[in-house]
C-alpha cells in the first residue's frame, strides 16, 4: 500500500511539474531589456588585486585564425582580461544565443544570422557593425588527384565536392555563386544543378569543409579565401569577381552581455587600425567593399 | 528502511529523464507539426536511420556473438588485449571513432588507399554510416552476450559434449538459447546506440540527405535552421524508439 502510494505520488508530481503553466515563449525569445553601461569606460586599468575578467566571444568558424590573434592582442593591451572563444558555424552560434546563451560579443559571417538577433532585441543598443568582408574560392586536395583545373571541371560526373550546409553562411554564399555562374552562358543554365549533383556532404561549418578536402576525401570544396590562405598547402581556383559573393561580417555586443564595457572595448578593437591590420593579415578585406 | 530512501533519489533520476522528454513533446505541438513530420528531410532521415541501424545490429549480431563465445571460452595469448580492444569504442568519444575510421578507410587512409585503387571509396556512402554505427555500437552486443554466455552452467555444456555434440552444436543449441535474454538486451543497447550515433557518422560518412543524413544529423542541422524542426524530428525519433523498445520488451517477456 505504502509503495503504491509512493509511486502514485511520483507520477502525480511529474505530471504536475510538466503541465505547470510556463512563461511559454514562442520560437523567438522575449525581448531582453538592454543593460545599462556602468560608469567606468573601456579598458580595465591594471590593478594587482583585480580579479581576472573573462570575455566570451562567439565567432564564425572562418574567424578562427584572425580572432585568435586579436584575442591575444586584446589580452596584451588589457591585463587581467582573458578572452575565450566559441568558434562554430554562425547559424549554430545564432541558435545558441536565441536559446539563452549569454556571450559578450557575436561576430557572424553573414547578416542572415545577425539581423534576426537585432530584430529580437538580443543585440545591445547600437546594433551590429560590419567589420570585414570575405570572398569565396574553390580549394583542392593535396596533389589534386582528380585534376580539377577550371571551374567548369566541377560539373564533371563522379567528382566529389564538399560544401557547407545551406544554413551555414559559406554554404549559402557558395550556392549563390553557383547561381550567379548559371546566369552566364559560358557555364550554362544547368551549371548549378550539375555542381550540386556532385556534392557528397553538407558540413556544419567551413573548417569541416577544409578538413575534408585537406584529408583528400573530397576532390574540391568551396570555402573562403581566408581559409585557403590559412591552408597554404592546398591549391585553389579563384572565383572571378563577376560571380563571387562579397561576404559581409557584422559584429555586435549582446544585450545580455555580463561585461558590456569590455564587450564594447573588444568591438572597438576589432574596428580599430590594429584589429583591421590583423584581419588583413589573415586575408580579410575591409568592410563596405 | 523507510520507503523514502528509495523513492527520493529515484525521483531525481526519473525527473531528469522524464521532464526533458515531456518538455520535448509539449513544445513540439504546433500547427507545423505534420508539415515537418512528413517533410522529405524528416522521412529520408528516419528511413535512413532505421535501415542503417537495423543493418548495424545484424552485423553486430553475426560478428559479435561468435567473438563473445571466443572471449568467454577460449584461452590464447593476447586475449586480454582483444578484450580491451572490443571495449574501447564504448569509452572513446564518437568523434575519435570518426577520425580513426577516416585514417583507416578514408580515400588516402591506410586501407582506404588500396580500396580506392580498385575503385572502392567508403566515405560519404551509406556503407560508411553502417560502419560508423557498428564501430560504436557492436561492443555493447559483445559485452552483453559475453555476460550471457559466462552465466551458462558449464555442466550443461559438459553434458552436451558427453552426448557427442561438437563445438558448433553446443554453441547453437545450448549457449545461444540459454543466453537469449542477454542477447536481447545486447540487441536493445546496440540498436539504440546505433540509432543515436552522430559524431563518427558526420566525420566519416558526411551529411547528405537521403544517403548519409541520419536522424541525429538531421536534428542537429535542423536545430541550426529552426528549433521547431529539430523539436519535431526529435519527437519522431522518440516515438519510433519507444515503439521498438516496447516491441522488444514484449518479445523478451513472452520468451
Amino acid at each position: 500500500m505504502k509503495k503504491r502510494l509512493a509511486i502514485a505520488l511520483m507520477i502525480v508530481l511529474l505530471a504536475v511539474t510538466a503541465c505547470a503553466p510556463q512563461a511559454a515563449p514562442t520560437a523567438a525569445p522575449t525581448a531582453v531589456p538592454p543593460t545599462t553601461v556602468p560608469p567606468t569606460e573601456t579598458a580595465v586599468p591594471p590593478t594587482a588585486t583585480a580579479a581576472p575578467r573573462t570575455l566570451t566571444v562567439f565567432a564564425a568558424a572562418s574567424l578562427t585564425g584572425a580572432f585568435g590573434d586579436i584575442g591575444k592582442a586584446f589580452e596584451a593591451a588589457n591585463p587581467g582580461v582573458a578572452v575565450t572563444f566559441n568558434f562554430a558555424g554562425s547559424q549554430a552560434l545564432r541558435t545558441q544565443i536565441e536559446q539563452g546563451a549569454t556571450p559578450d560579443v557575436f561576430a557572424s559571417a553573414d547578416h542572415k544570422n545577425m539581423d534576426p538577433l537585432v530584430q529580437e532585441n538580443l543585440v545591445a543598443a547600437g546594433g551590429a557593425k560590419d567589420f570585414a568582408t570575405n570572398l569565396l574560392v574553390v580549394i583542392l586536395p593535396p596533389g589534386n588527384p582528380a585534376n580539377v583545373q577550371t571551374l567548369s571541371d566541377l560539373t564533371r560526373a563522379g567528382l566529389k565536392i564538399d560544401l557547407a550546409d545551406s544554413s551555414v553562411p559559406v554554404g549559402n554564399y557558395a550556392r549563390q555563386v553557383l547561381t550567379n555562374m548559371s546566369k552566364d552562358p559560358t557555364y550554362g543554365a544547368d551549371y548549378s544543378d550539375k555542381v550540386l549533383a556532385n556534392v557528397v556532404s553538407n558540413e556544419t561549418d567551413v573548417k569541416a569543409v577544409v578538413s575534408k578536402v585537406d584529408l583528400g576525401e573530397a576532390d574540391a570544396g568551396i570555402v573562403y579565401v581566408t581559409d585557403a590562405a590559412a591552408a597554404p598547402g592546398l591549391k585553389s581556383i579563384p572565383i572571378p569577381a563577376d560571380y563571387n559573393v562579397i561576404a559581409q561580417y557584422p559584429i555586435a555586443t549582446l544585450a545580455a552581455s555580463p561585461n558590456p564595457d569590455l564587450a564594447s572595448a573588444f568591438v572597438d578593437y576589432v574596428l580599430s587600425a590594429d584589429g583591421q591590420a590583423i584581419l588583413n593579415k589573415w586575408g580579410f578585406a575591409p568592410a563596405g567593399q | 528502511m523507510p520507503g523514502w530512501v528509495f523513492v527520493l533519489p529515484s525521483l531525481v533520476l526519473v525527473a531528469l529523464i522524464g521532464l526533458p522528454l515531456l518538455a520535448l513533446i509539449w513544445r513540439s505541438v504546433s500547427k507545423d507539426f505534420f508539415t515537418f513530420t512528413f517533410s522529405a528531410m524528416a522521412l529520408d532521415a528516419l528511413k535512413l536511420s532505421l535501415v542503417t541501424s537495423v543493418i548495424s545490429v545484424g552485423l553486430a549480431l553475426v560478428t559479435g556473438t561468435p567473438l563473445a563465445y571466443i572471449l568467454v571460452h577460449w584461452k590464447f595469448p593476447g586475449k586480454m588485449l582483444l578484450d580491451v580492444l572490443i571495449d574501447l569504442p564504448v569509452v572513446l568519444p564518437p568523434s575519435v571513432a570518426g577520425i580513426a575510421l577516416l585514417m583507416a578507410f578514408g580515400r588516402v587512409g591506410i586501407f582506404g588507399a588500396w580500396l580506392n585503387a580498385i575503385g572502392v571509396t567508403i566515405p560519404f556512402t551509406t556503407v560508411a554510416v553502417v560502419m560508423a554505427q557498428t564501430f560504436v555500437a557492436a561492443p555493447f552486443l559483445v559485452r552483453s552476450v559475453k555476460i550471457g554466455f559466462a552465466a551458462i552452467d558449464p555442466q550443461q555444456q559438459e553434458a552436451a559434449r558427453l552426448e557427442g555434440a561438437n563445438e558448433w552444436q553446443v554453441f547453437r543449441y545450448i549457449m545461444v538459447p540459454l543466453a537469449g535474454r542477454a542477447v536481447l538486451t545486447g540487441i536493445i543497447m546496440t540498436w539504440t546506440r546505433a540509432l543515436g550515433e552522430f559524431g563518427a557518422t558526420i566525420l566519416f560518412a558526411g551529411n547528405l540527405e537521403g544517403k548519409t543524413q541520419t536522424m541525429p544529423l538531421a536534428i542537429y542541422i535542423g536545430f541550426e535552421t529552426s528549433t521547431q524542426i529539430a523539436v519535431v524530428l526529435s519527437v519522431m525519433l522518440l516515438a519510433v524508439s519507444m515503439v521498438f523498445l516496447a516491441l522488444l520488451r514484449k518479445f523478451e517477456a513472452e520468451n
